[in-house]
């Protein structure tokens, strides 16, 4: 037995038989191309569902990792369509009789090989960019995921890292774990166990021994430790713990999709945060409420453009028919200080929190919010929208963006286009400012969303991205808690609702005074709707013995 | 035909990210652009619409470049790519 020890990511117990993944040892077929037109028509097809994930891996990079692992996907993307790949690929297939998948080949190891002879290490860095792009248009081509899971599983699958690609296209019923010697808890195996609920453990100390394949191991995602061929008394106790986490996963099943409700009877809804309509699947399959928070800066991150209207309408439209009557709240772009879009050209500012920022921003360049409220506004038409403004300081702000509303709703009746007439406004509850006028913004607006993060670091005065903070700041201040119940009073008082979308709303030690505080609404990552639920129901279920 | 010479400040040169960036403005433009920069006596030229041919030419800071815009949208095109330079490298 060897027990290693890792990162754990993804909490829970797994075991299985370990599953090498490696890569790139199938060689590329090659054979005489007949019909050289197949075999352009086979290339093209590829390069565009190569540039389809490499948009999805853009975007999900954008989303977890930032800016710079975006910009990777967005390059290489750029590479594959330009004309010199293209080209040179086309020439090979039409001149040479190659077919596709040789084609390609050749091509990558070309162009690689001109990096490779440049002076300068970046360059030469480049040609494993150019040589990943080649292979995944020729895994596309041939089909090829990876090596398919021979016999009943459970697996645990091991590898250097594991791709999105790959752990997109796996076997879910036979994996029940990852094993990463690279990779981190932001790493896209990492999000994507969380996302499906896999145990994973990343960054493994040592390197598995070589004769590790088909060995029985277990593993702890919460820990990060590995036991690999264990003994029997050991795996006996492991079988034990992994027995009351399954029992534990079971008990939470119970409450998946059941309502809670606060002491009056009325209803606690909870909800989900999405960054685009590829999160939808989550949030059905977590029976979510509603949505409480779709950000919809994220259609704007990682790309060179602006999405047009129609661009937005149609992930607007796809999230609303897709939640079927349920409530949905699009945050208005939210763009600025951390969350930084290349194709706006916004200047470089010295303190970014408090700079031009969200509505700020919005205000400032209508042209680009007049867009995006057209686009919300036409596709109101297909389900049960509300639109939130967000970083709300003062009342004039409130009514600068209503205003603005106003004008669109009256355009578009103009031009004939279908649209509700009576979406819901209101605004985040993110600068003290607004949590402490909140009484007189709620005569402005239909609800409040109260946004934690921000919250918390604009009443502490703490970065939320300096690590050296860290050990000042407190998530439960007393500050930020008064803030929350004002917020809320105000609500009521003035006969609007009011939620809770920052990280608080997922915090299990807060729930209980959420629903004492009488919180409407608590929206959260898909992933933690259940653990919040159980936490809500079990407690009234004990509060009634 | 519009021409400008633009001297590159950006430490990295003409890196990836910028050349792509670049290549992506140039290839919206309907007018042909070419990209020059002098070597010793030699004078190396590349389409500015296509990236490997750009990044190729390994364009280090202090270098001067010399682009050319010719075709239907010039006008347009030759300030939105200096302006361009100006603001990323």
């Amino acid at each position: 037995m060897r027990v290693l020890q890792g990162e754990g990511v993804s909490r829970g117990m797994a075991w299985g038989t370990l599953k090498l993944v490696r890569r790139g040892t199938t060689p590329v077929p090659r054979y005489e191309a007949k019909v050289p037109e197949e075999e352009l028509r086979r290339f093209h097809t590829a390069c565009g569902e190569a540039c389809r994930q490499l948009d999805q891996l853009a975007e999900d990079s954008q989303a977890h990792l930032g800016e710079e692992q975006a910009m990777l996907f967005v390059i290489h993307r750029m590479m594959l369509v330009d004309p010199d790949f293209m080209d040179c690929v086309e020439s090979l297939i039409v001149g040479e009789g190659r077919n596709a998948e040789a084609a390609v080949e050749e091509a990558g190891n070309h162009f690689a090989g001109v990096f490779e002879a440049m002076e300068d290490d970046y360059m030469r860095e480049r040609s494993a960019d150019v040589r990943d792009i080649a292979r995944r248009v020729i895994r596309i081509l041939t089909g090829e995921t990876y090596q398919p899971l021979e016999g009943p599983g459970p697996f645990i699958l091991a590898a250097d890292d594991l791709a999105p690609s790959e752990t997109a296209s796996l076997d879910r019923d036979k994996v029940a774990g990852f094993l990463t010697s690279s990779g981190s808890s932001y790493s896209h195996s990492a999000i994507f166990a969380r996302t499906m609920g896999i145990p994973a453990v990343v960054k493994l100390h040592e390197s598995l021994p070589a004769d590790c394949q088909g060995q029985l191991v277990y593993l702890d995602g919460g820990t990060g430790q590995v036991w690999l061929a264990p003994d029997d008394r050991t795996a006996e106790d492991l079988q034990q713990r992994a027995e009351a986490e399954r029992h534990r996963k079971a008990w939470l099943e119970q409450f998946r999709g059941q309502a809670v409700h606060r002491g009056d009877g009325t209803r606690l809804m909870i909800c989900a945060n999405i960054g685009s309509p590829e999160d939808l699947p989550a949030v059905l399959e977590e029976r979510a409420d509603g949505i409480g928070l779709f950000r919809s800066e994220f259609l704007f991150l990682g790309r060179e453009d602006s999405p047009g209207e129609e661009e937005q309408f149609d992930a607007y439209r796809k999230v609303l028919s897709g939640m079927q009557g349920k409530p949905v709240v699009v945050r208005t772009l939210d763009i600025g200080a951390d969350k930084q879009a290349s194709h706006m050209d916004l200047p470089r500012e010295k303190n970014p929190a408090m700079g031009l920022r969200a509505i700020r921003l919005c205000l400032a360049r209508p042209k680009v919010f007049r867009t995006q409220l057209r686009a919300l506004y036409r596709a109101s038409a297909y389900g049960n929208l509300s639109i939130m403004f967000p970083m709300i300081a003062s009342v004039d702000e409130v009514r600068r963006a209503k205003a603005l509303c106003q004008e669109v709703q009256e355009e578009l009746a103009a031009e004939g286009i279908p649209f509700h007439r009576d979406v819901p406004l209101g605004i985040m509850i993110e600068t003290p400012a607004a949590a402490i006028i909140s009484d007189l913004l709620a005569q402005e607006v239909r609800f409040f969303s109260i946004g934690t993060n921000d919250l918390t670091q604009y009443t502490l005065a703490i970065d939320r991205q300096n690590p050296a903070c860290e050990p000042f700041s407190d998530r439960h201040h007393e500050a930020v808690l008064r803030l929350i119940r004002h917020t809320v009073e105000s609500a009521h008082r003035a006969g609007i609702w009011a939620g809770i979308c920052g990280e608080l709303g997922a915090d299990l030690s807060l729930s209980q005074f959420f629903r004492d505080i009488g919180v409407d609404e608590l929206s959260m990552s898909p992933g933690s709707i259940l653990e919040v639920r159980a936490q809500l129901l079990k407690d009234g279920a004990d509060n009634q013995t | 035909m519009q021409t400008f010479e633009y001297t590159i400040r950006d430490a990295l040169g003409i890196h990836v990210r910028p050349a792509g960036l670049l290549v992506q403005q140039a290839q919206k433009a309907r007018s042909s652009v070419t990209l020059a920069v002098r070597r010793g006596g030699d004078v190396e030229t590349a389409s500015l619409k296509r990236l490997f041919t750009l990044m190729q030419l390994n364009i280090r800071a202090g270098e001067t470049v010399f682009i050319t815009v010719d075709g239907p949208d010039e006008a347009e095109t030759a300030p939105a790519l200096e302006a361009f330079l100006r603001a990323h490298l």
